[in-house]
């Protein structure tokens, strides 16, 4: 079952507070930043919510993220329309139909060929945007109007300021962790967390194993393509390696760095990821040099990601441990 | 439009299939007989192509570069294996993702710190260099025959050392049932080194065959192990039949694709992974 423990909370709340004020504080490059950072968190808590939760290792992931971007463009460039209204519902509406269908198709397999279906389909994506010349081709879109939300003609909140993105950015990101934390405690989040433990077990009291795993799909899909707008919204600009496998992968490296099946974890990893590569990626050219070690490293040395430390340093110093729970490989 | 030119097109297939069966009976193999989903793969392709690049100019001939380089990559897969993948045998699948990931990343700028981000092209060898005419205006290419009946014939040998020898007969046992191979006492450290040795060489092989043909460029391995992925997935994981098949079907369908849906083409071969995927989702020759 997923639960905090007290004190890892604690550096939860003291971390919110941190962000809150931040933007006091931060340099404008480090607002922008660190509001792709939280993007970035979204997206890798989603990814989370199959690997760390559902049990399903989805290597696709960045489709549902750069499907709801292009929604973003296309509503600028193509629609003229800069009203966040029409947008997010509309992004997130269309990540989780292509999540639907390709997690329909997807789910009737299991293991190795999940992993390389859904890269595979993923890839089909990438093809699509990157071969029609209607959607920007390689290049994608630049647009230089940002989205806003106005209800008629009164703007409340301009997100092309970054302040306001950064805020908006946060409150999502708080959002999607208290609705993903409320989903695991809730009857379906228990049988999903089931179905990654023991998936015969689940099937045979009766659970329909498949329809839980793809709704578990649709929703992480759903939940990129928050982060795709907002990272479109942040940055406007759209390409199709948006939804290359590397990205992909990325985010899959930030969940295992940050500790899968934690939900904070994910967040922790694309911080510390961003952040590795915003450093060294000024410092030399083939800093992905160091990136493939570093991820070699963390494979290697810290399965479990910072969570999995942080978890492993409070509960040395807890009162009780919680109880070990029984997994199967 | 006239039927040499779906003849040509035919052609083509072939030999783009016969070129990802080399690079995806590895991928099957590995994943089969190690239980190791290795997205590195297609990095042996690339690796092969700048290697040949770069052995061809220093050498000043193709099959010389060739028959310098695969040695060379055996070495380097031999490599990998020992201090790389043999950490991932008893890992989950995501922590295989995850390394092999690493590895491209390694891999991608290691080509990039040896050999630059050009694009490349190799020189077709004199020999090789003319066609033969079909029609009037259109004519064949001597060199893609070459790179079909040099890949046929790696294939024919494969089936052979697969179906007929002793090492065959443990890898065929492997791949169904590794647990047992090893209570037999077959020393499936040797065999596992040697599989993936194997696979990387016969990858790198195919990069090297086809360098002359396309150009030489850094997103080549990605490129390719997406196909063979999508051939693996068709043919049935662990199947060097389904391999072949897949490997067929994907090149005629990449082809011709591009040949009807011109606007498309890039989707054709995922579409036809998608209905395979409905049939069988084992794929063809997969077990269930």
């Amino acid at each position: 079952m997923y639960r905090i423990s007290r004190p890892s909370l604690v550096i939860l709340l003291v971390m919110a507070i941190g962000l809150a004020l931040y933007p006091f504080v931060g340099e404008s490059y480090y607002i922008r930043l660190m509001t792709k950072i939280m993007a970035l968190g979204i997206f890798a808590m989603s990814l989370d919510l199959l690997i760390g939760f559902t049990g399903l290792i989805s290597l696709g992931h960045a489709a549902f993220f750069g499907v709801a971007s292009y929604v973003v463009a296309w509503y600028i460039v193509k629609a003229g329309v800069t009203n966040a209204l029409f947008m997010l519902p509309t992004a997130v509406a269309v990540s989780g139909l292509c999540a639907l269908v390709i997690g329909w198709l997807s789910i009737r397999t299991s293991g190795i060929y999940f992993i390389m279906i859904t890269l595979a389909f993923a890839q089909m994506l990438h093809a699509f945007f990157k071969d029609q010349s209607y959607w920007g081709g390689t290049d994608g879109f630049n647009f230089y109007t940002k989205p806003n939300l106005a209800i008629g003609d009164t703007v409340l909140l301009d997100l092309g300021n970054k302040v306001t993105l950064y805020y908006v950015t946060f409150a999502l990101m708080v959002a999607t962790f208290v609705f993903l934390a409320v989903l695991l405690h809730s009857p379906f989040g228990r049988a999903i967390q089931g179905v990654k433990v023991n998936e015969g077990r689940m099937r045979a009291m009766g659970y329909n194993v498949r329809n839980l795993k793809l709704m578990s799909f649709v929703i992480a899909g759903m939940l990129a393509g928050v982060a795709g707008f907002i990272e479109a919204t942040r940055t406007a600009y759209v390409n199709p390696e948006m939804m290359s496998w590397h990205a992909s992968g990325n985010v899959m490296v930030m969940v295992i760095l940050g500790g899968m099946g934690t939900l904070y974890g994910p967040i922790l990893g694309a911080l510390a990821l961003t952040l590795l590569g915003d450093n060294i990626s000024s410092l030399w050219d083939h800093w992905l040099l160091i990136m493939g070690a570093f991820v070699i490293a963390v494979v290697m040395f810290l399965p479990e990601g910072i969570a999995g430390l942080i978890e492993g340093v409070t509960q040395k110093f807890g009162k009780k441990p919680p109880p070990k729970e029984e997994t199967e490989p | 439009m006239d039927t040499s030119y779906y003849f040509i097109q035919a052609l083509n297939g072939i030999q783009y299939g016969f070129l990802l069966f080399l690079v995806a009976s590895g991928l099957t193999l590995i994943f089969g007989i190690m239980g190791i989903i290795n997205l590195a793969h297609g990095s042996f392709y690339m690796i092969g192509a700048y290697l040949c690049w770069w052995l061809t100019q220093m050498i000043g001939n193709l099959f010389l570069g060739i028959v310098a380089g695969v040695p060379l990559v055996v070495l380097l897969g031999l490599f990998i294996e020992r201090f790389g993948i043999i950490h991932l045998y008893k890992r989950d699948h995501l922590y295989q993702v995850l390394f092999t990931f690493g590895l491209i990343l390694i891999f991608n700028e290691m080509r990039s710190v040896l050999w630059g981000n050009e694009v490349q092209s190799v020189q077709i060898p004199e020999i090789l260099s003319h066609g033969i005419p079909l029609t009037d205006v259109q004519s064949y290419p001597v060199y893609r025959l070459f790179i079909s009946l040099v890949c046929m014939a790696l294939a024919a040998m494969l089936y052979l050392v697969v179906q007929r020898t002793r090492l065959g007969m443990t890898i065929r046992a492997g791949a169904s049932n590794r647990e047992m191979v090893q209570a037999l006492g077959i020393d499936i450290v040797k065999l596992f080194a040697i599989v993936f040795a194997m696979g990387a060489a016969l990858a790198a092989f195919a990069g090297m065959v086809s360098a002359p043909v396309q150009s030489v460029f850094p997103g080549m391995g990605d490129e390719i192990l997406i196909v063979s992925l999508v051939v693996v997935v068709v043919g049935g994981v662990g199947s060097i039949k389904g391999a072949f098949l897949g490997a067929m079907l994907i090149g005629m369908a990449d082809t011709f694709g591009a040949v009807f849906l011109p606007h498309g083409a890039g989707i054709v071969i995922y579409a036809v992974m998608a209905i395979v995927l409905l049939w069988r989702p084992q794929g063809l020759f997969g077990r269930t």
